[in-house]
């Protein structure tokens, strides 16, 4: 098994908000992905994935925020990392794909000059090489009439196209890590399809590491291979995709397996998590989830559940409950 | 009870330094057919830009129709005027998207879900508190909730507020636009349930227009398919989730992703090449044409009109059986997934 | 134990049986900014020297009866007496500052008042009927925004006669075209939204539509506008008096016509000229304040 490419130790996210109270946005998160490796990070509203995300890039804001644990790429610490050294990595070793593709490509610009921009800064190629380098990238992300396209301007393409030039944009200095913070999300769902096959080529290719960020367990269930579950700044249960979806321990991910609709109606009644995402406790206070679990006991409240690696799977699963499911109980009984 | 009949809504694209030329329309909605019995859902999917929107905005007359009649329970809503149309407006009740953007932030919650009982007298004196009350009830919400204001609740609860506003006119029909798109996951089947729930409690009737398959699923009785303006496939819910016939369905049906890892890596895909055509100028012919791969020259020429395959299952394309039958051979039972 | 989540917390920091109307929050978030402490502070300040104005002045501010004490190039200082000294006219310096609070004020706030109620009624109206009302309200305003506002001030004293009277029109005018096109650009804005359109789904009455959703939504621009304009209404309004257009009497107690009096005293008697000066400075800075911590407070963007 060779070495993981990102190693993310117990990092600690917390915001100073208006009024002096501070909100711990992610609060001791541990993953590695190694390279060629498709890793998810699956939360709601709250539970702290963007903001992981944001962290490992240094695209923190710079006042109010306060981090701590550590960040590896390739043994590079990124964490606290100078602003000088965090423009040499982004965009060059690890590149990020965000939701929406409008507000993240600048509409002033065409999409040719925001392209060379990238190749320019990180592989120092004079203009025409950066012009016929970024042709040659709109063409790997399937968008067709490359040369045509280098001049239109954002609002000129449509949404998947616009998506597709971002992933152009990540690609451009051939980057080890990507990440993408709901990168579908925002598209018809055909659309999406194109864009997840897509990044899995891409991802199939170059043997690039990919975290994928999203809400939506179904894109999760078709392009990770481990999946990591967040509630409330912390992962409660990771684990290999097969074994997360058809046997999931914690409450959390089985309440959301059993709310969500399925293309194949293999549900019947939806079983909704009561409550609502800010209905959570501080993790100081006991496990965040208590006040929606159904399983809830005295045992969760009070200190928070450790970490513990699954005992009854060979998988290196983890989970975070003191009461969890046992293994083997599917959500849904079968299509 | 809902009875729709060759629905257009053109949008003119004007252009000119001085005076306002038309120069196009978009076509938002290009002859459009429904009908929904009383008491049913009927799921109207598509993907953006199909019009699904703009049919239900059309129903309630918030945008001009360029032709085509909306009647219902003989009552023709496209024809009324004025005060007519105010005072029909309270059978036909709608549900937002947007559950920030749809309430009022100065009013509280009593003064919203009073407006309509108000508008339309329902209720005089102390019994419209008692409506408030009852109404707050039936979509979940404590009866403290009456004298907040909307940013003081979540997307969830603001979406219930909705519900309760639609339902104090006592409305017929409750036109549904993407009620669940904008909420958290674990929130989206709460108000799912609460819609069905309300349903049969009180017969409604919805039309659900949604982007997500799974959610329209199941609620729907029937579900009709929009592409670029027109629908190209309507069947029981049942019938077009296990046995699609337009190609565009079946595009559309193998995109959606499903949660469970052993679907995903099993499931045939078909990938749509391209992206939408511009609703102003649509492709000849079949409009699904330039994305199909069943594409045929007469795709190209004649435009399909829905037709029947089967009691209740209307299919627009003119190959549908030919391609039924060739998706049978090579994927033997389940056609979708 | 009791652990509350993080949603009863929030809700706990707020009276649960006082629902939190966006007012009633935006007033908290004034109230606890610095800068509206400050401002309001000053403002307050003032308003009372200018309420108490008989009260607190120690001799009538018109009364030259010390005109015997002044040189031509010398002019008592502060003293025990006359603890601002005297003006070039034998007046008690102080009681003409206090009783010019009480112009400044009045004509501050008095003309912006005009001017912005007059210019909403113009922008609601173009804003709720839309069509040929609407373009000719604008073009109306088009044409008062076209004017140099000096040049209008001078035509309407020659008009009306030097008098504040003429202050108060010649800066209230301007302001009208700018509150009616902010007013109808926000009710523009909040005629697109949801809340709106399902409003008229529910079948509420075109008026009711306008005046209890619409326009309630579109005034927060409105306020802020309002609040920051004050101090610039005093600073045109005493520069307008500075220039002549007030009243003709030089013995009138207004900060700008003190400042008109006594610039060419700068060498004998500079303090004359400062006084008045600071005094607007500090009143309109006091106005500015409080007009920022109000756009803070109401600015969608800063919220949360």
């Amino acid at each position: 098994m060779s070495e993981p490419l990102l190693v993310v130790d117990d990092l600690h996210v917390t915001f100073q908000i208006h009024g002096g109270r501070a909100v711990r946005a992610v609060d001791g998160v541990s993953f590695a992905v190694r390279a060629g490796e498709t890793v998810g990070i699956v939360g709601e509203s709250g539970s702290g994935k963007s903001v992981t995300a944001l962290a490992i890039l240094g695209l923190l804001p710079s006042r109010g925020v306060t981090t701590s644990g550590s960040i590896l790429l390739n043994g590079q610490q990124l964490l606290g990392a100078s602003e000088h050294d965090m423009q040499d990595v982004r965009g060059r070793r690890a590149a990020m794909v965000f939701q929406d593709p409008m507000t993240s490509l600048n509409p002033v610009l065409t999409v040719g000059r925001q392209l060379t921009e990238t190749i320019t800064r990180h592989l120092g190629v004079k203009r025409d090489a950066a012009r016929d380098r970024a042709a040659e990238l709109l063409d790997r992300v399937g968008i067709p009439e490359p040369r045509q396209r280098l001049k239109n301007y954002p609002h000129q393409l449509s949404g998947g196209m616009r998506q597709r030039v971002m992933i152009a944009i990540a690609l451009a200095s051939d980057p080890a890590l990507i990440i993408a913070d709901e990168p579908t999300t925002a598209l018809d769902v055909t659309i999406q399809a194109q864009v997840l096959e897509l990044l899995r080529e891409v991802v199939r290719e170059s043997n690039t590491a990919l975290v994928m960020i999203t809400h939506d367990l179904g894109v999760i269930a078709g392009i990770c291979e481990s999946v990591n579950v967040m509630y409330s700044g912390r992962i409660v249960e990771s684990n290999e995709r097969h074994h997360l979806f058809a046997s999931p321990r914690h409450h959390y991910t089985r309440g959301l397996l059993a709310s969500v609709p399925r293309l194949d109606g293999a549900q019947g009644r939806l079983v909704p998590i009561p409550g609502s995402p800010s209905d959570v406790i501080a993790w100081s206070e006991g496990c965040a989830f208590a006040p929606r679990c159904p399983a809830v006991s005295d045992a969760c409240r009070g200190q928070a559940p450790e970490l513990t690696i699954s005992p009854d799977d060979d998988n290196n699963g983890t989970l975070r409950c003191v009461q969890p499911a046992p293994v083997g109980m599917p959500v849904w009984s079968g299509r | 009870m809902l009875e729709v009949r060759n629905l257009q809504v053109h949008f003119p694209i004007k252009k000119g330094l001085v005076f306002d030329r038309t120069v196009g329309a978009v076509r938002a909605v290009d002859g459009v057919d429904l009908t929904i019995p009383r008491s049913t859902t009927l799921g109207l999917v598509g993907e953006s830009g199909c019009g699904k929107s703009t049919v239900g905005k059309a129903i309630l007359r918030l945008v001009p129709l360029t032709a085509g009649t909306v009647t219902f329970d003989n009552l023709e809503l496209s024809a009324l005027q004025n005060e007519e149309l105010r005072k029909a407006r309270r059978h036909v009740q709608m549900i937002f998207q947007d559950p920030y953007a749809s309430l009022n932030p100065r009013q509280n919650v009593e003064s919203i879900i009073t407006e309509p009982i108000r508008t339309h007298q329902l209720r005089t004196g102390a019994a419209v508190h008692q409506r408030v009350n009852e109404l707050l009830d039936s979509v979940g919400l404590p009866r403290g909730a009456a004298s907040r204001y909307p940013h003081e609740f979540s997307g969830g609860q603001r979406q219930r507020i909705g519900i309760a506003r639609a339902l104090a006119a006592e409305p017929d029909l409750i036109i549904a636009d993407e009620p669940v798109s904008a909420l958290d996951v674990s929130i989206q089947a709460q108000v799912i349930n609460l819609l069905a729930d309300l349903q049969e409690q009180l017969g409604l009737t919805y039309l659900l227009i949604s982007h997500d398959l799974a959610v329209v699923r199941h609620i729907s009785d029937t579900v009709a398919v929009m592409y670029l303006g027109a629908i190209v496939e309507t069947a029981p819910a049942e019938a077009l989730y296990t046995n699609p016939r337009h190609p565009y369905t079946l595009a559309l049906l193998s995109a959606v992703p499903v949660p469970d890892p052993v679907v995903e890596d099993s499931r045939h895909r078909m990938v749509l090449q391209g992206d939408l055509p511009s609703p102003s100028n649509p492709p000849s012919g079949c409009r699904f044409h330039t994305r199909c791969v069943y594409a045929q020259s007469r795709c190209e020429q004649d435009r399909p009109v829905l037709r029947e395959l089967a009691p209740g299952h209307q299919v627009a394309c003119h190959f549908a059986e030919e391609i039924a039958v060739s998706i049978s051979a090579t994927r033997g039972g389940d056609v979708v997934l | 134990m009791s652990v509350l989540t993080r949603r009863q917390r929030a809700e706990q920091l707020n009276d649960p049986d006082v629902a939190n109307s966006l007012t009633r929050e935006a007033w908290r978030r004034i109230r606890q900014n610095p800068l509206a402490i400050v401002g309001g502070t000053i403002i307050v300040f003032f308003v009372l020297i200018a309420v108490f104005a008989p009260v607190l002045a120690p001799f009538n501010p018109r009364s030259n009866a010390w005109f015997d004490q002044i040189r031509p190039t010398s002019i008592p200082g502060p003293s025990r007496d006359h603890w601002f000294g005297l003006d070039e006219g034998g007046r008690d310096e102080l009681s003409r500052l206090i009783f010019g609070a009480r112009a400044s004020l009045m004509i501050g706030v008095l003309s912006l008042g005009i001017g912005a109620i007059a210019g909403a009624f113009f922008g609601l109206v173009a804003g709720a009927f839309g069509g040929w009302v609407d373009s000719l309200i604008m073009r109306l305003t088009d044409i008062l925004l076209a004017v140099p506002s000096l040049l209008l001030a001078l035509s309407v004293a020659a008009v009306i006669g030097q008098s504040q009277t003429a202050i108060v029109v010649a800066v209230a005018v301007p302001n009208i075209p700018l509150f009616a096109r902010m007013l109808r650009s926000s009710m523009l804005g909040e005629r697109q939204k949801d809340y709106v359109t399902s409003a008229t789904s529910v079948g509420v009455r075109r008026r009711s539509l306008v005046m209890r959703h619409v326009v309630p939504n579109s005034l927060a621009p409105m306020l802020v506008q309002a609040s920051l304009a004050l101090s610039t209404a005093i600073i045109d309004a005493a520069a307008l008096s500075f220039l002549g257009l007030g009243s003709a009497d030089p013995g009138v107690p207004e900060w700008g016509r003190m400042l008109a009096n006594t610039t060419r005293l700068l060498n004998v008697a500079p303090h004359l000229a400062i006084f008045p000066g600071v005094a607007i400075l500090i009143t309109a800075l006091g106005f500015n304040l409080f007009g920022e911590a109000v756009r803070e407070a109401l600015d969608p963007k800063l919220r949360r």
